[in-house]
């Protein structure tokens, strides 16, 4: 049954993937990412990582991708006949070469290691959210601030760059 | 059971799928977006490994990859806003504000 749910998610999700990239109009790959984004939280819930599900839902596809839709239909772009960049092909041999140091690099590395001190039945027994959040506020307790202070500064920069500013021809005529 | 290759290797496939976006693709925002595949393709792997090597450092580190992914997202899309609105086109390969 898990072999079931993960051969949908995974295909729905890489297909979604190729779709976010190939489209054409901006919208629809707004509309395909957003299928990738809920389909690879259903990975996650077959990893046992309720928390991070929710987390995925609430910000990757209901804040995240709210701000893109946003942005693209405020802008309303017209779609291009040319949507590729114009000097693609110099790209793609690059591309495909790192694609192929990535799969090697794939293939070399060990997949076995120490286990950690989480097990399943452990985790399972008090929910995710419980085992998250203990580890999170004991032995990640400074990246959680570092974090918290990250995404100030960003809410700061965003609004700073995105206001409105003010004219300069009214402070010179003073 | 799923093997853990299994989810490595469609976290493979989704990074690829989005570094051939940021390279290729002409729109500001699509390559945002192909980054945000990225980062996801990242997230499948580490998710994956904290469920089979039993740690719970993956899913903090994910955690804390989504939170980086929603400041990049707002900061990016600001710059966009800025740039639409000094009538540049969005298009990276016309938008050279940066070059001398």
């Amino acid at each position: 049954m898990v072999l079931v749910f993960f051969t949908y998610f995974a295909l729905v999700s890489i297909v979604a993937g190729v779709m976010t990239v190939a489209l054409k109009h901006p919208v629809h790959c707004g509309l395909a990412l957003l299928a990738l984004l809920l389909h690879v939280s259903g990975l996650f819930i077959l990893l046992n990582a309720e928390f991070l599900w929710a987390v995925q839902v609430i910000v990757y596809a209901g804040a995240i991708l709210v701000l893109y839709l946003f942005v693209l239909m405020l802008m309303n772009l017209k779609t291009d006949d040319r949507y590729l960049h114009s000097s693609y092909r110099y790209f793609l041999a690059p591309a495909a070469l790192g694609s192929v140091y990535v799969l090697s690099l794939l293939l070399r590395s060990p997949f076995a290691g120490a286990k950690g001190d989480a097990p399943t039945v452990a985790v399972l027994q008090d929910g995710d959210t419980y085992a998250v959040g203990i580890k999170m506020f004991s032995e990640y307790l400074l990246q959680f601030e570092i974090v918290g202070v990250f995404l100030l500064g960003a809410v700061i920069g965003a609004i700073v760059l995105a206001k409105t500013p003010k004219p300069i021809v009214e402070k010179r005529g003073r | 059971m799923v093997p853990l290759s299994a989810y490595v290797a469609v976290s493979a496939v989704l990074f690829i799928t989005g570094l051939l976006g940021v390279l290729i693709r002409r729109n500001f925002i699509i390559v945002l977006m192909s980054v945000e595949i990225m980062l996801n393709a990242a997230n499948i792997n580490l998710v994956a490994f904290s469920y089979y090597l039993e740690s719970m450092a993956g899913q903090l580190v994910a955690l804390f990859i989504i939170a980086i992914a929603a400041g990049e997202a707002a900061i990016g899309l600001a710059i966009i806003i800025v740039v639409f609105r000094g009538k540049i086109s969005t298009n990276v390969d016309e938008m050279n504000l940066l070059k001398w």
